[in-house]
């Protein structure tokens, strides 16, 4: 194993640590062991372990020792109209240590027709100096153009970005057409990168926005009426079906919806190679709130896709995530304060769209999904970090106990509940949405690179601790099947002798019109219409004297160009 | 042809009280000699149409020999309970001996139909049927009519209503040259496999008028048509004009129904906003919406990529239209439809995804119907691999035939449920020469199969002699589902007092054998070559006119007429009008937010030039602006929030009055 990227970042001296008497749980087995952490990794696994003096020992007995969660998907610095999320990287890292994620990746989103690799400087810059845990970067493609590949190519190989999210929404902003996001994902093919998308079908939302407006609907209301899961599911079902003809890995974000849910799970069952990532909003709550009086509160759930007014909804992603038809819980953590959302008091198109979860993701799988015994405790790992760290090919480094990988690593009780609360969150936002609710299971102990930085209730972080984790293209977990489909999936033409049957005459057409395979159609002589032209096919006016098939009547008024060879037997049907 | 033609006349194989007619038949079965008063006038009903006599100018064209006519006089009653349980078959009596002239200048016949079992959608019953004037005028046992009626004996086969072509191309041009079946050579042959109604497509060109393009087809069909016909249009290209020219085809031209383009990148195609704008424009005119569901955008790109490979053969033409590009544009569609809450006609289904899309978002509640065509009920694509290109190239279709060669059977199941409902035959012939203008490349062979002569027969023989459909049925997916669709009922699509005279006599042990040879489109090729098909037509009759007997046609040129359908049909817009009540959405009252708003600085204005970028991928893309908000100037000197720290960079307006309280969780 070789890990990169750990030298030249700005850290504290590593405690040296053993844990002991919990049982470890990994996403394929659950076993007692004691775990010794030195210089920020995993040492040894095992009993009686044979330790330097002077170690702290960090008592896990009665709890359950598990990977520390990887959150996929979080903007912590991406703007809206010019206003950057309330919880920027050091709140939110702090916040995703408090609730047992160790790891972020976030969405760098550069303007439309702007750098990407600027973006990527911008953020790296950020995040280095604000993060308090390690983190990583996806790009999010805001416009394609031809000379992006360059760029993408330049990211994947040499700056460890390996994933990039496609937007089907978010019209005349980022939205990209079909055609866009079919080359996009054949680039992404090549070079061995996640197609991420986020599925929403912008069209289809901004007719929807324009009519409700019309109606007098302002109000946060508008926004999940503009959204209907319908048009979530199409856009998914449509990436579903690029993605198959382009044979790329894709990987919805935040699905929230249960037909967008069961198409990525239709698509499992046909063979595609396709990741669905349910968030903690999804899971925890629902829409009804968006019809709520509190204009703030109702304004506080607005995101894209909204949350299901369904009221069944959180329960039937919750399953899927147990079934493994969903694969993983993000939380799509992007906050923005009460002030900044009343920029759109008078428009829901205007309000900044985006939840808390960062800190609460954890805990709502377990509750939701664990204490209700859908899933076990290892299913729990693979959905809250082992999943994601294969799919973003950060495994085994982080994602799993074992000799080697980092030390992220989590002490997490399984009996006791918490309740979440504006008033005790590690958030700047004043509106939790999740707020009042009740949650069993949280960690106890957060180790983040070999330190405490949770311990009895207290947080312990420095800011910049984090480092940028460099990620690999080609992660096996996605593109193993991808690499052999490659193989087999040449299509074949038939070898034929050559046509030597009479050809319609069309000279005069296709001259004035070359013939491109894009421009085609059934009646098709170019896009401008051109002016009358004479038809020859239908004046009676013809060169020819008698014609060998003048006894077939019915082809008096058509010209028949017979080869010299005379007509093959080609034409007719055996 | 052969085994239509039954040997009516042979003496020795009729059974005796039909052996005679002259000098035994009818007059032994008189009960009542006396003319009847029946006023027929009171039975045309809902008819505000001029239904001119046209015919006296036009050419007649005498097919059949009338030997096969035994001539009788009188009156009689019809007597159904006389059937030849033996065998069916059809027997002509023609009473009129001094009327019979009328009959050659080209007014319709009155006609008995005699001993059939008349099948509509909904029942079957004995009954015999009087036609007049072109309307059906009695349906019952014991009918009293007037003298001089010809008789045709049906025997006991079933009687129905003719059959309804909704998807024919008998007119649209490609490269400028006309497909080989026109109007007269297409209707002829809809004629002869029983459908005696067909609505064809008119595609204008881009930026040709729709008015325009739509009085072109109805001149050149008026001329031609041999049976009655309406015209969907296709919409090319949706810009604001042509809104005025939708509402006055709908209202003033008797246009119902209209196609969009999913597909056809660069040409007909329309990004998502366009056609939720179309669905919703023809959703308020009460139109039904066509819709060709293909995802174009994909389909150029795996055509240039199989070209790329060299592939050029028609085996080209499905590997770049594969089924999950049909199945994605149909989901695309129904959803579009459901948003708009307007009713979708999915034309031509062809692959087993599509199809189960439609039943899938049926069973969810949506307005959509779907359907197949002849070609993708009988074959499957197979034939593009074949070594014969000419023959490979005949299937070229869009979408294409699935070379899946399980989908026939499936999809005959799902019409038969009633998860599909409407077969269409998407008729478009050019000949093997027109197709060859693509032998080097596969994107330029012209699209269309033949099938409407054989259309009804294949529904027979793939799905009733099957046993998965009833015949029932069979009438609800050749005639009387497209007759209420397009608002066409029950003038057409069922037999009935007052409906339109359009009766084919089938026969369900016909063989037939489909070949080039004997067909009557003008093709030199039929997709069918060689299959056997089970059921078929004997005696078709249309406006009342006996067309096809014994295996002959006698149409006329320019007989048929332009049927105007009214918008609004009951079976696709009551349930949206319903729909639309329930719908309608209402805002949240709120008291006024009056917490603190954040200064959002004006942004510039940010947008896409062309009108949608789905069609224009990669045009001209503005520079990138500068952004004012990651700039570290401003104008502002301390704020009042200048005390929190996390927020050191917003500005925060609060209002006068102080903060609310309405910002916290209630």
């Amino acid at each position: 194993m070789s890990f990169q990227g750990k030298k030249n970042n700005p850290r504290v001296t590593s405690d040296k640590l053993i844990i002991k008497g919990g049982k470890i749980v990994n996403d394929d087995q659950s076993f007692y062991a004691d775990i010794y952490i030195e210089d920020g990794t995993i040492k040894q696994i095992g009993e009686n372990l044979i330790v330097p003096t002077g170690v702290k020992t960090v008592d896990a007995y009665g709890h359950i020792v598990i990977p520390g969660g990887i959150d996929v998907n979080t903007c912590l610095q991406a703007p809206h109209l010019g206003m950057t999320p309330a919880d920027d990287f050091y709140h939110g890292t702090r916040a995703a240590l408090a609730g047992g994620t160790t790891m972020i990746i976030d969405h760098a989103v550069p303007e439309p027709g702007a750098s990407l690799l600027a973006a990527y400087d911008q953020w790296r810059d950020t995040a280095d100096k604000r993060s308090c845990c390690d983190y990583s970067l996806h790009l999010d493609i805001t416009r394609w153009h031809d000379g992006l590949f360059e760029e993408l190519e330049h990211l994947v190989k040499d700056k460890g970005v390996n994933s990039f999210l496609i937007f089907m929404a978010y019209k005349d902003k980022y939205q990209s057409s079909d055609t866009q996001i079919y080359e996009m994902f054949s680039a992404m093919r090549e070079l061995g990168a996640i197609a991420l998308v986020h599925a929403e079908n912008g069209d289809i939302i901004e007719e929807e926005q324009k009519k409700l407006l019309d109606l007098g609907i302002t109000g946060p209301e508008g926004h999940v009426l503009s959204h209907p899961e319908e048009v979530e599911t199409e856009a998914v079902y449509r990436a579903v079906t690029i993605a198959k003809q382009a044979n790329c890995p894709l990987y919805i974000t935040k699905v929230m919806s249960k037909p967008a849910a069961d198409v990525i799970a239709k698509a499992r069952k046909k063979g595609m190679v396709i990741y669905g990532e349910s968030i903690a909003a999804g899971l925890g709550a629902d829409g009804s709130h968006y019809w709520s009086k509190d204009w703030a509160k109702a304004a506080a759930f607005v995101m894209s896709p909204p949350l299901s007014p369904d009221t069944s909804t959180p329960e039937y992603l919750s399953s899927l995530l147990s079934c493994g038809d969903l694969q993983l819980t993000a939380s799509a953590h992007c906050t923005f304060s009460t002030a900044q959302k009343a920029v759109g008091k008078d428009n829901f198109t205007l309000i900044p769209e985006g939840t808390n979860g960062i800190e609460e993701r954890m805990s709502i799988v377990w509750d939701k999904a664990v204490a209700t015994g859908k899933m076990d405790e290892n299913d729990f790992v693979s959905v809250t970090s082992t999943n994601a760290a294969k799919i973003f090919n950060l495994y085994p480094r982080k994602g799993r106990i074992a000799v080697g990988s980092d030390a992220d690593i989590v002490i997490w009780n399984t009996k006791e509940t918490k309740i979440f609360s504006a008033k005790s969150h590690n958030l700047t936002v004043e509106v939790n949405i999740f707020e009042g609710m009740e949650c069993r299971g949280f960690p106890v102990v957060v180790i983040s690179q070999g330190r405490i930085v949770l311990e009895d209730g207290k947080l312990n972080v420095t800011e910049g601790s984090g480092r940028f984790i460099p990620r690999k293209a080609f992660p096996d977990f996605v593109f193993k099947r991808i690499k052999a489909r490659g193989r087999m999936a040449d299509a074949r033409g038939v070898p034929r002798g050559n046509y030597d049957g009479p050809v319609h005459d069309v000279i005069s057409m296709t001259k004035s019109v070359p013939a491109t395979p894009t421009t085609r159609g059934p009646s098709c002589p170019g896009k401008t219409p051109l002016g009358p032209a004479r038809n020859l096919h239908q004046s009676g006016f013809t060169l020819s004297g008698t014609q060998m098939d003048d006894h077939i009547p019915r082809r008096t008024s058509q010209k028949i160009v017979a080869p010299p060879g005379g007509r093959s037997n080609i034409t007719s049907l055996s | 042809m052969s085994d239509c033609r039954r040997q009516w006349n042979r003496e020795d194989e009729l059974p005796v009280y039909l052996a005679k007619p002259i000098s035994t038949g009818p007059s032994q079965r008189h009960k009542s000699y006396g003319y009847t008063s029946i006023d027929f006038q009171q039975y045309a009903v809902g008819r505000n149409e001029n239904r001119s006599s046209r015919s006296s100018s036009r050419e007649r064209i005498v097919d059949g020999d009338f030997e096969a006519y035994e001539i009788s006089g009188g009156t009689f009653i019809s007597s159904p309970g006389e059937r030849d349980d033996g065998r069916p078959g059809v027997e002509i009596t023609d009473q009129t001996e001094k009327e019979c002239d009328c009959q050659n200048n080209g007014k319709s016949e009155r006609l008995l139909i005699k001993g059939g079992r008349v099948v509509n959608d909904d029942q079957s019953q004995y009954a015999d049927v009087y036609v007049e004037d072109g309307i059906i005028k009695q349906v019952g046992e014991n009918l009293i009519v007037p003298g001089g009626v010809k008789v045709i004996e049906a025997n006991g086969c079933m009687v129905i209503p003719g059959g309804i072509d909704v998807n024919t191309c008998l007119h649209k041009p490609y490269l400028g040259t006309p497909p080989v079946d026109d109007f007269y050579q297409g209707t002829k042959a809809a004629l002869a496999g029983g459908t005696t109604m067909i609505i064809d497509h008119v595609t204008p060109q881009p930026g040709e008028s729709l008015l325009e393009a739509f009085e072109k087809w109805q001149e050149v069909a008026d001329k031609k048509s041999c049976c009655d016909y309406s015209l969907h249009l296709d919409i090319p290209h949706w810009h604001e004009g042509v809104k005025e020219e939708l509402e006055q085809l709908v209202q003033e031209k008797g246009i119902n129904s209209f196609q969009v383009y999913m597909a056809y990148k660069g040409l007909f195609q329309m990004p998502d906003s366009q056609l939720y704008e179309a669905f919703s424009f023809l959703k308020e005119l009460g139109a039904v919406v066509l819709v060709h569901a293909e995802n174009g955008d994909l389909i150029a790109q795996e055509q240039s990529k199989i070209l790329g490979m060299g592939i050029t053969g028609p085996e080209g033409h499905p590997l770049s239209h594969p089924e999950e590009l049909e199945a994605e544009a149909v989901f695309r569609a129904i959803t579009l439809g459901n948003r708009v809450n307007c009713p979708v006609y999915i034309t031509k289904v062809m692959s087993k995804s599509a199809a189960d899309t439609v039943a899938t978002a049926r069973k969810k509640g949506s307005v959509v119907f779907g359907e197949p065509i002849t070609a993708s009920l009988a074959t499957d694509g197979s034939h593009y691999w074949s070594k014969n290109w000419a023959k490979a190239a005949a299937y070229v279709t869009s979408p294409p035939l699935s070379p899946d060669p399980t989908t026939p059977d499936h999809l005959n199941s799902l019409l038969s449920c009633g998860d599909l409902q409407v077969v269409g035959s998407g008729h478009c012939a050019y000949s093997t020469s027109q197709k060859a203008i693509g032998k080097d490349n596969f994107t330029l062979i012209p699209e269309g199969t033949n099938g409407v002569e054989e259309r009804m027969g294949f529904v027979w023989d793939k799905a009733v002699a099957s046993g998965k459909m009833d015949e029932n049925q069979f009438v609800a997916v050749t005639s009387s589902n497209a007759a209420k669709i397009f608002n066409l009922y029950p003038r057409k699509g069922r037999i009935a007092v007052g409906s339109d005279a359009d009766i084919v006599i089938w026969d369900p042990d016909k063989i037939k054998t489909i070949t080039a040879k004997e067909q009557q489109s003008a093709l030199e090729y039929n997709i069918f070559e060689g299959m056997e098909c089970h059921g078929g037509p004997v005696y078709v009759v249309c406006q009342g006119r006996t067309v096809f007997e014994e295996g002959k046609l006698q149409v006329q040129q320019g007989t048929g007429r332009f049927i105007s359908r009214k918008p609004f049909p009951d079976v696709a817009y009551q349930r949206i009008k319903c729909r639309t009540k329930m719908m309608s959405k209402q805002g949240v009252s709120r008291g006024i937010y009056d917490g603190p708003v954040y200064d959002v600085p004006a942004t510039p204005k940010y947008i896409t030039p062309s009108p949608s970028a789905k069609t224009s991928p990669t045009t001209h893309q503005p520079p990138p602006i500068r952004n004012l908000h990651q700039s570290n100037f401003s104008l502002s000197g301390a704020q009042i929030d200048d005390n929190v720290p996390r927020r050191s960079g917003h500005r925060i307006v609060a209002p006068p009055g102080g903060r609310s309280n309405i910002t916290s969780l209630g």
